[in-house]
């Protein structure tokens, strides 16, 4: 990924900037011009809590290259309180036990290294709270 | 609009097929089509490929396969929706002949994926980059997430998963063209490797090289080609939120709903009209999710379908005679024409030991990605 592509993510990797559609009302993470469910325009930006509940969730056990000495480890999709959702690694436990339901804080992570010149990228992964 | 049919059809066997190239593979199908109907021309080539840039660094297969196949100079282009490509060149094709703009259409679908790509990579580039792939997801891993939605919602087993490999290998096991000629039992699906929790390597379709062809022209000339002809009556396409992340449930395919109630309106039919079909079990809960959005099965029934023998064959709707994708292979731009083909084969009462006795309607459904895109097709015999 070269260095562009990374530095225009970063206001969601980095901040979990969102935005909340003045017209329905829905959370869109990372933001967008258009809302998905309303076709709005018109957003307030807002930054999700580093924090949620998991929705649905796996253990990868065969990763891509450049995860698989992280292998077996836990993803999940989590909801955050504002209701915006995101895909994340669950880490600092054992992966199964990261299930629906589980409360996870989302901590600020280097998620992998791009390309020869091994760039740092990164993001947030979800800890179990408690 | 025109009534279409198709007159031809021709396949590759799927698998790793090492002796032949991505064109190699498309021209021993497109030629078999030609030549089962007859034809020796045709108006408009569309080729079903998700990712020949990927895999074999092929781009613009439209013209290299007219080019293989002696027809350079006709239309040709490539389409592209991940893993229902082949379907979606087929309702393409459908468009096309319908609205009269030309004749006759060879679609055909076509993937090598054996020539050393990094296949999970190219097969993650379905996904969506910026917010799955970036951190670490597979498309197992994708699936895995539906299944485990599907099981705390439903109570789906990790047994009832393992019926639909079982159940898709036994049909599988009698297709000459199958990847996979083999049974397998719930033991050795339960016992294969992990993959992405709850998924095991046997609920999964393997990585596959193959091709598939059509031929269609409209009703009234179907003639000239066969006194067999199959009617497309039914083609719905419909598309859902890219990531997974952003359906608010993550184990309902609501592409797949869409598609299907766009193809039976068109098709003047009911899930209860179908006897024959072949859904995208690319992962044994794919199966499971698309039975129910699809309405052929209720909704929250179709795990137990696969187990009780009603989507067997000799069952109450047998599904994925041809195997599936899980047992006859799954090179993804080809699939979505390989399950035509099945359906065909079924309508003209040409399956062999895999024949559904009397089947008259019939009909395919091919999904892109963990479910953003889904076309379905439904056919009848003429």
């Amino acid at each position: 990924m070269p260095s562009p592509r990374y530095w225009r993510e970063k206001a969601n990797r980095f901040h979990l900037e969102a935005a909340r559609c003045q017209g329905c009302g829905g959370v869109t993470f990372p933001a967008r011009t258009i809302c998905p469910a309303c076709r709005g325009t018109e957003f307030e930006t807002l930054y999700l809590s580093r924090k949620g509940k998991v929705v649905t969730s796996t253990v990868v056990h065969v990763g891509p290259n450049e995860f698989q000495m992280e292998a077996p480890y836990a993803m999940a999709v989590v909801e955050t309180p504002e209701g915006g959702r995101l895909m994340v690694q669950v880490v600092d436990c054992e992966p199964s036990d990261v299930l629906p339901g589980l409360e996870v804080s989302l901590e600020f992570r280097l998620i992998r290294r791009e390309g020869h010149g091994g760039i740092l990228c990164y993001g947030h992964k979800g800890v179990p709270v408690g | 609009m025109r009534e279409v049919a198709i007159v031809g059809a021709g396949m590759t066997r799927f698998g790793e097929i090492w002796e032949s190239s991505l064109r190699d593979l498309f021209v021993e199908a497109a030629a078999g089509a030609l030549s089962s109907a007859g034809a020796d021309h045709v108006d408009h080539i569309l080729v079903g490929n998700m990712s020949g840039g990927q895999f074999v660094g092929q781009e613009h297969l439209g013209p290299l396969m007219a080019d293989h196949l002696g027809m350079a100079g006709v239309a040709a282009a490539r389409v592209e929706s991940a893993c229902a490509s082949g379907g979606m060149a087929l309702n393409m094709g459908f468009m096309a002949v319908a609205s009269g703009f030309v004749d006759t259409v060879l679609v055909a679908g076509v993937e090598k994926m054996t020539d050393g790509a990094d296949v999970t990579n190219v097969l993650a580039s379905a996904a969506d980059q910026e917010t799955e792939v970036y951190h670490g997801i597979t498309f197992p891993g994708l699936y895995a997430m539906i299944a485990r939605a599907h099981m705390a919602a439903h109570g789906t087993t990790e047994e009832d998963l393992a019926w639909v490999a079982v159940k898709n290998h036994k049909h599988g096991a009698m297709n000459p063209k199958a990847q996979f000629r083999s049974e397998v039992t719930v033991e050795q699906v339960l016992q294969s490797s992990m993959v992405a929790e709850p998924l095991r390597l046997l609920h999964c379709s393997p990585v596959s090289d193959g091709a598939a062809a059509v031929l269609l022209c409209p009703l009234d000339q179907a003639r000239n080609y066969t006194d067999r002809p199959v009617k497309l009556i039914g083609s719905g396409v419909a598309t859902d939120a890219m990531a997974l992340a952003d359906r608010k449930d993550p184990a309902f395919l609501a592409a797949v709903e869409k598609s299907s109630e766009r193809a039976y309106k068109m098709a003047g039919v009911t899930p209860k009209d179908i006897q024959v079909a072949e859904v995208h079990d690319c992962f044994a809960i794919a199966e499971i999710c698309c039975l129910e959005a699809s309405g052929l099965v209720e909704k929250g029934q179709g795990a137990k379908a696969a187990a009780s023998g009603e989507t067997s064959l000799g069952g109450r709707i047998p599904v994925n005679t041809s195997g599936g994708l899980k047992s006859k292979g799954h090179p993804v731009g080809a699939t979505g024409v390989a399950q035509a083909i099945e359906v065909f084969e079924q309508l003209r009462g040409e399956s062999g030991e895999r024949q559904v006795e009397g089947a008259r309607i019939g009909l395919t459904q091919n999904m892109g990605g963990s479910g953003a895109s889904s076309v379905v097709h439904i056919y009848q015999g003429v």
